[in-house]
């Protein structure tokens, strides 16, 4: 069966890579507008205590939808294809990264900031040199969360006629294809993988050399 | 409306099936859990090593973990819960290893200084200390399982994912929006009532 499903890759080797653009496509677009909504937005929110919280309880609750309904709600108000996809998608990765940034500011250790004031800094340096290295990581962990969700769910994106790897895994049921199956759901299962580990590498990076934890 | 007013037998139907599904799962992956944590709390290279591999499978998505056990088992419910299990194990094998790592060794010391058994210490001590991460544990794993169990609709297993499957095939916005509001409620309802047991069981041992 293994097989057959790479003969099939090598058979139609455009179509399969069609697949694979469009899901990486579909998932990095998400994740991008995602990031550039949320991150703002959460920092904006962590200023006051109870718009943070409130936005952390909110974005918790919202979590819990599944990715299916997410997606499916999108087919009524904007039909499918592409665009109802990237913006079920987005939706999807917003709260991980809302949850993260908040949290991050909001967690920075009061006594940090403290020792940066009686040393004379000013609070832009502390923002600049302090807040910001601290809050980096913990903000890459919430992106590292909904990248990997994206990619997961960007499989769903194929119900409502979003194209990507998912299309092989709903043809392959619907023709009780096994081979074709597997043409959709290997694919997809290492791409989240290496995203995962990918993403993770990168946070280390980011978190500044003295907070390192060996893994 | 009129249409939740002559089938609501059918979404109730739904629910049922949803639920069962995901706490056959949740119950199956809970034992397997703590069997495997209790096997390996004293050693924490290997419990550490169970944690980080299962951290990487947990990320496989859903539909694609159903298709690959398709041509293994078939379609239906046994593939669905088999697909389930998984992911309610891969999530609660990490609490439970981190549930039994947070417990102080000199409790555990004091324990057997009093001349307590290693069962009896497991049962009277590590369980009800670790207690408090390993529900922190279900609560994720019951909301992730509850997710994915609309998926398990697409292998023929029934469910909340029927009715939003459906409703995506008939273009019919009602369906779609009851199928995801019930899954939603669902989640939010577990989550919840979880998050109080949690609580309560942290208030419990907090003197420990």
């Amino acid at each position: 069966m293994i097989g057959q499903a790479i003969a099939l890759v090598l058979a139609r080797p455009g179509e399969f890579l069609d697949a694979l653009l469009t899901h990486v496509a579909l998932s990095a677009a998400a994740l991008a507008v995602a990031i550039a909504l949320a991150v703002p937005a959460g920092l904006l929110l962590s200023r006051r205590a109870a718009a943070a919280l409130l936005t952390i309880n909110a974005a918790n609750v919202a979590k819990t939808v599944p990715s299916l309904a997410v997606l499916a709600l999108m087919l009524p108000i904007l039909g499918t294809g592409f665009l109802p996809a990237l913006v079920a998608l987005i939706l999807l990765a917003l709260p991980s990264i809302l949850i993260n940034t908040v949290g991050a500011i909001v967690r920075v250790d009061a006594d940090v900031v403290g020792a940066a004031t009686a040393m004379g800094m000013t609070p832009r340096q502390i923002a600049r040199r302090i807040e910001l290295p601290l809050a980096v990581p913990v903000v890459f962990a919430g992106i590292r969360t909904a990248a990997v969700e994206v990619v997961a769910s960007a499989t769903l994106a194929s119900f409502i006629g979003g194209g990507g790897l998912g299309d092989f895994i709903t043809a392959g049921i619907a023709m009780s294809e096994m081979s074709q199956l597997l043409v959709g759901a290997v694919p997809v299962a290492l791409l989240t993988v290496a995203t995962e580990l990918g993403f993770a590498t990168l946070q280390r990076e980011l978190t500044p050399r003295g907070l390192r934890v060996a893994a | 409306m009129d249409w939740l007013a002559e089938n609501w037998d059918l979404l109730l139907r739904a629910t049922g099936q949803h639920v069962v599904l995901v706490a056959l799962a949740l119950l199956a992956a809970l034992a397997l859990a703590l069997a495997l944590g209790v096997a390996v709390r004293h050693r924490p290279t290997l419990s550490a090593l169970i944690s980080a591999v299962s951290g990487v499978l947990y990320t496989i998505p859903s539909l694609a973990l159903f298709a690959i056990l398709v041509p293994i088992v078939g379609l239906g419910v046994p593939t669905a819960v088999i697909g389930l299990t998984t992911y309610a194990f891969l999530i609660l094998t990490r609490n439970v290893s981190a549930g039994f790592r947070q417990v102080p060794g000199a409790v555990i010391d004091a324990a057997s200084g009093m001349g307590m058994s290693a069962g009896r210490i497991l049962w009277t001590v590590e369980l009800p200390l670790a207690a408090p991460v390993i529900v922190g544990g279900l609560r994720v794993a019951a909301t992730t399982t509850i997710s994915a169990a609309t998926i398990a609709a697409y292998i023929n297993a029934g469910g909340l994912g029927s009715i939003i499957l459906t409703g995506i095939a008939q273009a019919f916005i009602v369906k779609i929006a009851l199928g995801a509001l019930v899954a939603a409620l669902l989640a939010i309802a577990t989550d919840l009532s979880l998050a109080r047991l949690e609580g309560r069981l942290r208030a419990r041992f907090a003197g420990a």
